[in-house]
């Protein structure tokens, strides 16, 4: 709904973080990680753009609000642990 | 205290007075020593404020830019390449609408290469959404520079501005100046106190992306600030005279144009020179006036609509030139004053460019030019001023 | 109204020179203005620099191409530079100058002043051998030359202006004072 100009501020401010985008609407594909062969080696959650990867006890946890499915973790993996599937499917 | 400072000195001292917090800036001639002073002011404590060396122009707008997000009331100074550097973020100020302030020396750009005065580097920056204020002299310089964050911090107006000195005429020209006192100074202008800005634990998001259905609303606020910062001018140089006693004539300064017949209108150091040849013209009983540009932008519309109701001819002389138009003062002034049921016969001088001076005899010459077309009411072509294999001599 | 116009190159104070007069005329009460013309912006490049002084405000910002007077802060200059161009009839000329030495080829139109500013201000520490800055001692002189300048408000500019060695540049302006002369062409 568009705002009259006497409704918005001088110049657009966002008093919330960006946190309120929950960006995993937009995910066709998600990563599914294979506890098994995972070193706990981090590269996943170094390369994770949108900080979508934690850490719980060493170990590697999507964050499935804000994941896009983007599949860089899944490529980086050395251990090729991570596999990208259909959201359909999963 | 009256003492004798060049116009860069003025504007340093105009900037200290103003008590900046942060000043980022990079070296270029002839704009040095505004910075070299007021980095001198911050070493000795003179001046408490945080001073930023930065790579270049961009950096340093960059760096007011979000010195000024974060609630400091910031200052540079920049010349010609140094501006034409600047421009993507000096659209990014007044889009943010952050009050910085900022002297440009106003100097030409090259190729030729060249270090002295026209306006070409600020003209080009005429649609960026910055005040644009040309001065005179010298304390006009140091009094624009107190006045411009009055008007710019105001809730109504938001927006940056830039003060003018010509390259040498005024930045290296040493004259009387009057620094008025700390303490008056203060009860003028209060310290900057925007509504938002970046603070530590309170995370908000600036210059977010905006979508088709609402960025004209934005840029409808950006105009309705300017139309304010036009009144908010004139108010506040009304205050600063109360207070200093001084005043230079709101946006567009009037000189001997009451009963005047032809105007000069100008900007900048060549309206000091005009005056004196507008008295001598007087002297001889020939009614010729001077209607001094000192903003830019916002333009007097206004000012040029009553005066070219009054009078039968303008001369407007431009230090800049708009390539495959005019100058940009004479589109200005021509679109205000033929709005009007009078409409004076006005014509183009391009004259000054790359420092050529502007000689008494060159202004008196413009006079004579401009009687002759109004009395022919010829519709006159833009006219280049001294330039050596043209016909006309003017020397 | 009063112009002037100094001759000197890059490195000498040629500049400076100029405020010292205007301050020095604001200080006795004088509306003033003083600017430089830089060519190529180097150590011993010509430079040029103008003053102007009046009783009231000043306002033409044009060069000056008539002046009353003409300061040359280096005789080297009087070869190749025409420092005496557009000097009104009558006007008056101080030259830095080894005394001893006559001035010759020179229209006896004008009154000519001479003074070894370069020693002066050798004497005074002030400067290099191959840089001597003669600024403040060629103001000395110029108090001498210019009725309407006191060597009280040179030296009393020079106290202001000079960023080092304030005394000896104000000792090399009274000494200065005491050693221009008119000299016959």
């Amino acid at each position: 709904m568009t705002k009259s100009y006497e409704e918005l501020p001088l110049t657009p401010i966002s008093t919330e973080p960006s946190t309120i985008n929950l960006t995993g609407l937009w995910r066709v594909i998600r990563p599914v990680v294979d506890k098994e062969k995972c070193k706990k080696c981090k590269i996943c959650w170094k390369f994770c753009p949108d900080a979508a990867i934690k850490l719980v006890d060493g170990e590697p946890v999507i964050d499935l609000r804000y994941c896009k499915g983007c599949g860089i973790c899944a490529f980086e993996c050395p251990q090729k642990c991570i596999i990208m599937v259909r959201e359909d499917e999963a | 205290m009256r003492t004798v400072m060049t116009g860069n000195y003025a504007s340093a001292y105009g900037a200290k007075l103003a008590k900046v917090e942060v000043i980022a800036a990079y070296p270029i001639t002839p704009q040095t020593s505004i910075v070299e002073k007021l980095a001198e002011f911050v070493s000795t404590g003179e001046l408490r404020a945080k001073f930023i060396p930065v790579e270049s122009e961009h950096s340093a707008m960059a760096a007011c830019i979000a010195a000024e997000t974060a609630g400091a009331r910031t200052y540079t100074a920049t010349s010609s390449h140094g501006l034409t550097l600047m421009h993507e973020v000096l659209m990014w100020a007044s889009g943010a609408r952050l009050p910085i302030v900022m002297t440009n020396v106003s100097r030409a750009m090259a190729p030729p290469w060249s270090v002295w005065v026209d306006h070409m580097d600020s003209i080009a920056q005429r649609d960026t959404g910055w005040l644009q204020f040309f001065c005179e002299s010298n304390q006009e310089i140091l009094d624009t520079i107190i006045m411009a964050y009055k008007v710019c911090e105001s809730s109504g107006v938001m927006l940056p501005a830039m003060v003018i000195e010509d390259a040498f005429i005024l930045s290296h020209t040493s004259e009387p100046v009057s620094v008025p006192d700390q303490e008056l100074v203060n009860s003028f202008l209060p310290a900057y106190a925007p509504e938002y800005k970046i603070e530590v634990g309170k995370p908000m998001g600036f210059g977010s992306l905006v979508k088709p259905d609402q960025y004209m609303e934005f840029r409808y606020k950006a105009m309705l600030g300017m139309k304010e910062a036009r009144d908010r001018f004139l108010s506040v140089e009304q205050e600063f005279k109360h207070i200093f006693g001084r005043e230079y004539g709101g946006l567009l300064e009037h000189y001997r144009c009451d009963d005047a017949e032809v105007v000069l209108a100008c900007a900048g150091s060549v309206a000091s020179t005009a005056k004196d040849v507008v008295d001598s013209l007087r002297a001889r009983g020939i009614r010729v006036g001077l209607a001094r540009i000192r903003a830019f932008r916002p333009f007097p519309h206004q000012e040029f609509r009553a005066l070219g109701a009054k009078v039968d001819g303008i001369a407007v002389l431009d230090r800049s030139y708009t390539f495959g138009a005019a100058g940009a003062m004479f589109t200005e002034v021509k679109a205000s004053a033929y709005s009007g049921q009078n409409r004076p016969i006005i014509k183009n001088y391009i004259a000054g460019l790359g420092g050529r001076d502007i000689t008494p005899k060159i202004i008196e010459k413009v006079f004579e030019d401009i009687q002759l077309v109004t009395k022919r009411r010829e519709e006159p072509d833009v006219e280049w001023v001294d330039v050596a294999g043209l016909p006309r001599r003017w020397r | 109204m009063i112009e002037v116009r100094f001759h000197g190159r890059g490195g000498q104070g040629v500049v400076i020179a100029s405020e010292v007069l205007a301050l020095a005329a604001f200080k006795m009460g004088f509306e003033v203005s003083s600017f430089p013309f830089f060519g190529v912006e180097r150590r011993g490049a010509p430079v040029t620099a103008f003053a102007r002084i009046d009783k009231k405000p000043i306002r033409n910002r044009s060069s000056i191409y008539e002046p009353d007077y003409v300061v040359v802060l280096d005789s080297g200059l009087l070869k190749g530079v025409d420092v005496l161009e557009g000097l009104k009839p009558g006007g008056k000329v101080l030259i830095n100058y080894p005394q001893a030495k006559k001035l010759e080829g020179l229209p006896d139109k004008y009154s000519y002043f001479v003074l070894d500013a370069t020693s002066v201000a050798a004497a005074h520490g002030i400067g290099s051998r191959s840089t001597p800055i003669v600024n403040t001692a060629i103001m000395g002189g110029f108090a001498k030359m210019c009725d309407l300048i006191s060597l009280d408000a040179i030296m009393a500019s020079i106290r202001e202006l000079a960023p080092v060695k304030e005394e000896a540049n104000v000792a090399a302006a009274k000494e200065a004072y005491e050693r221009t002369v008119e000299a016959k062409v």
